[in-house]
């Protein structure tokens, strides 16, 4: 029905001029709980998003890049150290950074349409320009027909889908995605990856994406902070300099991409066997050792 | 269904809706259709059969001592459909609706009032943390109060026989209304509305979007368990104040010795009661579309 507008969308690329919006954390600490129960969740954490790029952010699952996320949300505020916005301390929640929450959910009493609807709506943009966007976006992410049926009729992975359009239909100057994929199969998955890295090179506004797959993280990135274990700080930065538009198969035969998930892994591995040894350094020696001997 | 919709999902280009196509089919045609598929039709077919032949057989046939007093079923039965009843009251008096018109009436009233307070404070109460520190307290002093205590104090703070009935009967529901939209407001995951915040709606638009149908649900539990005791605040009411009911009904039937209009107030006032429930409960299907479709498609 609307093939016209998957060739070309005139919504999204003339209505969409590029922003420029960088985000800085610099020395952040960021702790839960009081006294005794205190937990140090983030520890002298700097990093860049850098205006325009996909950064991807992959650590070892509870090593705080959810906490991250709400600090760069306006949700919780940082124990020390600054977090800015092209320069501006983030001190609340604000339009010019859409954070899709590792837990955030479509709402289960509004049909596909009206989910992607809402922010438009609730910012009273109701126009035809947003509803043309709507269309182009229910097209994308392949949902035409189930524009009228509730969350809890969609699969799981329709359900991601629309969350992403939902999001993508904003035009936020910072999109800030946690674990978007998560829990869908991988065929699904990578599926959702070309979707998303599409509509992402549309207009190249800044993105930021937490994950924990190393394939969905080189296929996506631009830059790619590589994180510590809890409590959590940037361990390495890696500029993914593979071309742009990509395909999987690409992705998979490309020696750079090998070479980088390597590079990954190791690192990746380092982490996991500090918690394994649960932070004792003698511990930690002797797990190192051990490995480098079994190579 | 789990693997129906990964079919769906991997063709995504240009999935068909699903095949469980359900739109048209209310919440309530579903539990109607569900209920006559499962053995409870028939089982409470038999539950009756056995009550009232127990009833029909201990009066009636063994005339048990305990039961001496008691009207049998072939009496109250004939009386209750009888032309020209003995003790005045069948479905052919116009009496007999009287009654049931005053009760409903005083309903009506009490229940419109107690959701018309009791959902948005109750929505207030979930909502503005300040607020609650205030009038929570208070509301639970209040509470457990039975409404038999509030009985003098009705009947000395208003004026004529029907307000102090009405005002009964508004008490308890209130409390269970207000009660569950609170709950229900509590029960909203915070994520809807960092999502709703995130995408650019002030506080008012997620109240509105946000609160009020997520907790749609619990409000209709409340409204459930109001109807329910309003109903029975109601009868309390109507046997020491007021004219008419049916709860007036069984009461002076029993100081007047009419023992088989007691039990036609009682049968009447059953089936009236569930009636009204029915309708809350056909009112909140039609207001949760939503939760019809989520929950048939939980259940296929
Ligand atoms: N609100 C909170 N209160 C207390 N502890 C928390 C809270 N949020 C997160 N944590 C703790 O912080 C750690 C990091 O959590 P999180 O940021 O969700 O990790 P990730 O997203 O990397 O998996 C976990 O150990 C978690 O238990
Ligand atoms: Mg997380």
């Amino acid at each position: 029905m609307n093939t016209s507008l998957t060739e070309e969308s005139p919504a999204l690329t003339s209505a969409r001029e590029q922003n420029t919006s960088e985000i800085v954390a610099k020395n952040i600490y960021k702790s839960y709980g009081a006294g005794p129960f205190a937990k140090e969740v983030v520890s002298d954490c700097s990093f860049t998003i850098e205006s325009n790029k996909l950064t991807v952010m992959i650590g070892p699952s509870g090593c705080g890049k959810s906490t991250l996320i709400q600090l760069i949300a306006g949700f919780e505020a940082t124990d020390s150290g600054e977090i800015t916005l092209n320069g501006s301390p983030i001190t609340d929640p604000g339009k010019d950074r859409l954070v899709l929450f590792q837990e955030s959910a479509l709402f289960p009493w509004m049909t596909t349409y009206d989910n992607i609807m809402y922010g438009p709506r609730a910012r009273g943009e109701d126009t035809k320009d947003a509803a043309d966007q709507a269309e182009f976006l229910l097209n994308k992410v392949g949902l035409d027909a189930f524009r009228d049926k509730y969350p809890q009729q969609l699969s799981g992975g329709m359900q991601r889908r629309a969350e992403l359009a939902r999001a993508m239909i904003n035009k936020p100057e910072v999109m800030i995605l946690d674990e978007p994929f998560r829990g869908l199969d991988n065929m699904s998955k990578e599926l959702m990856w070309e979707y998303y890295a599409g509509l992402y090179e549309e207009d190249r506004n800044t993105n930021f994406f937490v994950t924990t797959d190393i394939d969905e993280a080189i296929f996506l990135a631009d830059r790619l902070l590589i994180m510590t274990n809890l409590p959590t700080s940037t361990r390495s930065v890696i500029e993914i300099d593979i071309p742009r538009p990509r395909t999987i198969e690409e992705v998979v035969n490309s020696a750079r991409a090998n070479e980088i998930k390597k590079e990954v892994m190791t690192l990746l591995h380092e982490e996991a066997m500090k918690s394994f040894s649960g932070g004792s350094k003698a511990a930690a020696d002797f797990l190192d050792a051990y490995s480098k001997r079994a190579d | 269904m789990a693997n129906s919709s990964e079919v769906a999902d991997s063709a995504v280009s240009m999935a068909a809706p699903q095949s469980t196509e359900i739109s048209s089919m209310s919440l309530t045609m579903y539990r109607v259709s569900n209920w006559l598929k499962s053995p409870r039709p028939y089982l409470m077919v038999i539950g009756f059969a056995a009550v009232l032949s127990f009833w029909y057989f201990a009066v009636e046939v063994w005339k048990l001592p305990r039961f001496q007093d008691m009207p049998g079923l072939t009496e109250v039965f004939s009386e209750w459909f009888s032309k020209d009843p003995y003790y005045g009251l069948s479905v052919y008096t116009p009496e007999y609706y009287k009654h049931i018109g005053i009760s409903l009436r005083r309903i009506g009233f009490a229940f419109l009032l107690a959701t018309g307070l009791g959902v948005p404070l109750g929505l207030f109460l979930g909502w503005s943390k300040t607020f609650r520190e205030y009038v929570f307290p208070l509301f639970e002093l209040f509470r457990p109060i039975p409404v038999l205590a509030w009985v003098p104090l009705a009947i000395i703070m208003f004026v004529g026989s029907e307000t102090p009935v009405v005002f009964l009967t508004f008490l308890a529901s209130f409390f269970a209304t207000t009660l569950n939209t609170m709950l229900g407001v509590e029960s909203i995951d915070e994520s809807y509305s960092r999502a709703a915040r995130c995408l650019g709606a002030n506080r008012w638009q997620t109240f509105k979007h946000v609160v009020v149908p997520g907790a749609m649900p619990y409000i209709f539990t409340g409204l459930q368990i109001s109807i329910g005791v309003a109903w029975f605040s109601l009868v309390a009411g109507e046997m020491v104040s007021g004219q008419f009911g049916l709860g007036y009904v069984i009461n002076t039937s029993y100081m007047m010795i009419e023992y088989p209009k007691i039990i036609i107030g009682m049968i009447t006032l059953g089936i009236v009661g569930y009636s009204t429930s029915a309708m809350v409960r056909l009112l909140g299907d039609y207001l949760m579309q939503w939760r019809v479709r989520e929950l048939a498609l939980g259940d296929s």
